[in-house]
């Protein structure tokens, strides 16, 4: 690791005015991307502006059809969380099936999203759900927010404070974890919302996705079946060790089949 | 002896506690005043010249004190890294052995071999500057496939090809004539992946050097110390014996892996006189990946013939092995006399011919990994024994009752060298089929069916060699090193008992073994016997511990040696119970003569204060002993494996696991279960889930745990261990090893189970869920 001046600021305007004022900032939420990168010596920031103080962007409430998660919110918080399992199951599962139990515990909300790694799980929840990313100067709406492979509509020193999720009348994730990471080699989050189905993707492209065709056939005829001739999302499928693109374009289908499957069943 | 803590109790490891509360002694806890940290230069390129190595920059880092390269040690003098074992091809020539210098010279030859060393004052300082080092590469083009490297120009210079040895056994006209007239023959390719050892606790060193005495210490993560302590000395020529001691402090695991003399411990011991401080170099997870010796990597195609009856006439392997770059420490053994030897399996295949190319290629190097050899004959003969039971319509278990050795051919001499002493293979088979329901398998299957699942069945009938042996028939062979192992049993004049073994224990639990085993043998209490291992400054001897040979060699030492004990014991009782020696009896503990008893406590106190003692023996009690066994131990068994294949994903879940072994004797059978279900463990994660992958260019691209899956708790069910008993006939425990028989059995009984549910003729490892899913989806 390189040396880097190290802040911890209490308040959200003294996080950022630290981040235009440093010469090579980062700001570290949970880490778990950021701090392996740097002990790699892949990355060298000349600072780094830690949010654990900042208490504004922790916490969970329901609103009005809305969850809103703080950015500062760590994955094992979100699966434990009543308020989540009561009104929103399906993120609550999904959090309790990212990484490992020490990934639960220090690693955010915020600081997924404002990585968009291509293999997270909370981005397919963000589209499925139709969240809205607020963050410290503005309200990014889901479908405006993945831009790329980690590249998102965040400027350089944004800060993600919360993310409000619309609460669907069911919804689920099913993910096929990658054997060796257990990143999701493709995840699919279905939401209906009264009939009118959303469904994300992660895992299958350079960043998440809405899977268009089968949004509508779902929303026409709530049944795995109405997905098998439905087309696939139009994005370049990853490939790599463990999965071709062409094993990914199976996946995406049979994982947003099972998803259906389970909320039919109910 | 106490049944609570004797031969056959299930003690718990008392080595356990220090572990789990975080009090071990790792060589990385370690530290010594004045101490310096060291990484190594690792070359980026799978096969390249060395050009200019600038470390000027890298010197000018505040705290940088040395950069060392191979120029530096080849100017010192130091000798290459040896391959103890010699493998002659057929022809009767020496194998062609690449010379292996401890840092690259003027070629590097595998991604991740290291060419240079930084020392600093810390290790921020040592990475800072070794990121300096401006070092030019001209970049050849590099062999990489197991397959094709034979026939690729040669790696090495001076080399007329890739080919290090052209080896075989068996008799080759005998084993064509009888497949050319075979009812019929079974063909099958098979890859045994490329593994990648992953101890807890990657490789580590702390060396010292006294420039007052002369003598260097050298504290590392090793399965055999006073090895590492004969190659330094008398192949690389760092320091004579007497001037350097090797500590193998707690180690976290080794799998064979930590067997071998490697550069970084050798560099490291050799800087630190030269930088006159104390060096310390602790692998990262990613040099772990890159520069441990690898496991496996076979290609072979093999051949069984079968009478009308389904008798096996003839088996004939072919066999590619990837040794890597260098001939590894005990490379050159493994897919040779560890792998070939094995082929008759458990069964009485009258002719066998098998013939291994050793090939080198721009890979790290590949030797000993739990099996050693031994995964890769069972997965061939397993794997072709159930092709040949598919093909021509037999039960594959009754086709193997039917070939195999029965138990009252013992000893029995298979076509391929091998004596072995005793085993009872039906009976495990017996208790295997029993305890894995295979009556109930079709209910099972058609369960699963109606949940989208298919479901299938895998048998393995091991036999594996353990405690290879014996020295002069093995040297005789090529090994370079004998195949004995030493121990001391000391009496202390109070009666506690100290033991020192030449075996290493880096997580089998020795400390708890082997003092089950003497104080049964001495009747003193299990609380009053230390083991002390690890340490050449205090052990006299040792060959380390492999391919599960520390209780049937090293065990036996210290049998003879408190057989020693027992005997000068005797004769001071007698003395001091004015009888002769041979009325004196040695029971639990106590020498009896009549009604007259004295305790070993007793009689050892009067061994240190002689008062009332023989005037022709020597004071004290303390015996030394080497023990070199007669032959091989065999442990053997069946595994069968069941899993579940889902069909629209393709992923595999093992859903059933028995193991039935015959270890012989069992010292402590708890232990016996967690080594079994360790290697299983193993087994499981080469047929499901772990492969060493490079790319074209040399580039290993399974370098970390994001893309190199070991298997996690979910991966595995709970398995079902139990064991059968056919005691060793030659050693005085009756004990055979268990360290490695789950890694043996357990890969051709999983893959023998995909195949089944998929119906296919074979899949290879480890079967993915894309590649199952390719399977069924016919593409």
């Amino acid at each position: 690791m390189h040396p880097f001046n190290y802040h911890k600021p209490s308040t959200l305007a003294e996080a950022v005015a630290l981040h235009q004022g440093a010469e090579d900032p980062a700001y570290l939420s949970g880490g778990h991307t950021l701090l392996p990168t740097m002990t790699q010596r892949l990355a060298a920031p000349s600072d780094l502006i830690d949010l654990e103080g900042l208490t504004e962007l922790i916490g969970i409430a329901v609103d009005n059809g809305t969850l809103s998660i703080g950015a500062f919110t760590r994955h094992a918080e979100v699966a434990a969380s009543t308020e989540v399992q009561s009104a929103l199951p399906a993120l609550a599962e999904l959090a309790e099936g990212i990484g490992d139990a020490q990934v639960r515990n220090r690693g955010t909300i915020g600081g997924s999203l404002a990585n968009s790694d291509p293999a997270a799980d909370y981005p397919a929840a963000v589209l499925a759900l139709n969240a809205v990313i607020h963050t410290d100067r503005r309200q990014i709406p889901a479908d405006g927010y993945f831009r790329g492979l980690f590249e998102t509509a965040l400027e350089a020193d944004e800060v993600i404070t919360r993310v409000d999720f619309a609460i669907p009348s069911r919804a689920a994730y099913e993910k096929f974890p990658n054997p060796a990471s257990r990143y999701a080699t493709v995840g699919v989050m279905v939401a209906d919302f009264n009939g009118t189905v959303r469904v994300g993707v992660t895992g299958a492209g350079p960043c998440a996705c809405r899977a268009d065709a089968f949004e509508a056939a779902l929303s026409a005829r709530f049944d795995p079946a109405a997905l098998d001739d439905a087309e696939l999302p139009a994005i370049d499928f990853n490939s790599d060790l463990h999965a071709s693109a062409e094993y990914r374009v199976h996946l995406v289908r049979v994982m947003a089949q099972r998803a259906t499957a389970r909320l039919a069943s109910l | 002896m106490s049944t609570e803590t004797g031969i056959g109790a299930a003690v718990k490891r008392r080595e356990d506690l220090r572990f789990i509360t975080g009090r071990g002694n790792y060589t990385d806890d370690l530290n010594v005043p004045g101490q310096t940290c060291g990484v190594f230069l690792r070359s980026p390129y799978a096969r390249a010249k060395i050009g200019a190595i600038d470390a000027t920059d890298a010197l000018q880092v505040e705290g940088a004190l040395a950069v060392f390269t191979g120029r530096d040690t080849a100017t010192d003098g130091l000798g290459d890294l040896p391959c103890g074992w010699l493998v002659k091809s057929k022809d009767g020539s020496d194998m062609a052995a690449a010379p292996h210098p401890p840092l690259a010279v003027s070629q590097v030859n595998y991604v991740g071999e290291p060419y240079g060393l930084v020392v600093a004052e810390s290790l921020a300082a040592a990475r800072e500057a070794a990121e300096l080092v401006a070092a030019d590469f001209e970049e050849l083009t590099p062999v990489v496939a197991t397959a094709e490297a034979a026939e690729a120009s040669p790696i090495h210079e001076g080399l007329k090809d890739n080919l290090a040895y052209d080896w075989e056994l068996g008799d080759e006209a005998a084993t064509d004539s009888a497949l050319a007239t075979a009812a019929h023959v079974t063909r099958l390719d098979l890859t045994n992946n490329r593994l990648i050892p992953n101890a807890m606790e990657p490789r580590a060193a702390l060396a010292t050097f006294d420039p007052a005495s002369g003598n260097y210490e050298l504290r590392t993560t090793s399965q055999n110390p006073h090895l590492e302590r004969l190659v330094l000395s008398a192949f690389v020529r760092i320091a004579p014996e007497h001037k350097l001691r090797v500590v193998a402090p707690d180690v976290g695991g080794g799998f064979g892996s930590k067997i071998f003399v490697y550069a970084e411990e050798t560099v490291v011991t050799w800087a630190a006189a030269k930088v006159g401080r104390p060096i310390k170099w602790t692998a990262e997870r990613s040099e772990a990946f890159l520069a441990d010796a690898h496991g496996r990597d076979h290609v072979t195609h093999a051949e069984l013939g079968l009478d009308g009856a389904g008798r096996f006439t003839a088996l004939k392997a072919r066999t590619t092995a990837n040794l890597g770059a260098y001939l590894s420490t005990f490379g050159s053994a493994v897919p040779t006399y560890l792998y070939g030897t094995l082929l008759a399996g458990q069964y009485k295949t009258p002719n066998i011919h098998v013939q291994t190319h050793g090939v080198y290629t721009n890979t790290a190097p590949v030797d000993a990994y739990r099996g050693a050899g031994r995964p890769e004959a069972t997965f061939v003969v397993e794997r072709i024994v159930e092709a040949a039971a598919r093909e021509t319509g037999r039960d594959p278990v009754e086709l193997r009752r039917l070939n195999m050795i029965e138990p009252d051919d013992f000893p029995y001499e298979t076509p391929v060298a091998l004596v072995y002493d005793t085993g009872n293979y039906q009976a495990s088979l017996d208790k295997a089929l029993h305890l894995a329901d295979y009556a109930g398998f079709k209910q099972r299957r058609a369960a699963s069916e109606t949940r989208g699942k298919r479901r299938g069945i895998g048998f393995s009938c091991y036999i594996e060699a353990c405690g290879l042996a014996p020295s002069q028939l093995a040297i005789q062979l090529g090994a370079g090193v004998g195949l004995y192992e030493s121990g001391e049993v000391r009496v202390n004049p109070t009666g506690s008992v100290t033991v020192f073994t030449g075996s290493h224990s880096h997580g089998q639990g020795h400390e708890t073994t082997f003092a089950q085993v003497v104080s049964d043998k001495l009747g003193v209490p299990f609380d009053d016997v230390e083991v002390v291992h690890g340490d050449t400054g205090r052990v006299e001897f040792g060959l380390g511990t492999y391919g599960s040979r520390s209780l049937a060699v090293g065990g036996s030492a210290l049998i003879s040696a408190s057989e020693k004990i027992i005997a000068k014991g005797t004769r001071i009782a007698a003395h001091m119970m004015q009888t002769e020696p041979t009325n004196v009896a040695f029971e639990e503990g106590a020498f009896i003569s009549g009604n007259q008893r004295l305790t070993l406590q007793e009689v050892a106190f009067a061994s240190y204060v002689p008062a009332d003692y023989p005037p022709d023996l020597e004071p004290g009690l303390s015996e030394k002993a080497f023990y070199d066994p007669e032959n091989f131990t065999y442990p053997a068994g069946a595994h069968i494996a069941e899993v579940e294949v889902d069909e629209a994903t393709g992923v595999v879940q093992l859903v059933n696991f028995v193991a039935v072994d015959d270890f012989g004797h069992i010292i402590n059978p708890m232990i016996v279960d967690g080594q079994v279900h360790g290697g299983l463990a193993q087994g499981a994660g080469q047929a499901l889930l772990e492969h060493g992958i490079y790319d074209a260019n040399g580039q290993l691209t399974t370098g970390s745990y994001m893309d190199y899956c070991m298997p996690r708790a979910d991966d595995v069910p709970d398995f079902v261990v139990d064991t059968t008993v056919t005691p060793c006939t030659h050693n005085p425990l009756g004990v055979k090893g268990c360290g490695e028989a789950g890694a043996i059995g357990s890969p051709a009984a999983i893959i023998n189970a995909v195949t089944d549910a998929l119906g296919t003729e074979d899949i290879a490892m480890p079967a993915t869920p894309e590649q199952v899913w390719r399977k069924l989806s016919g593409l």
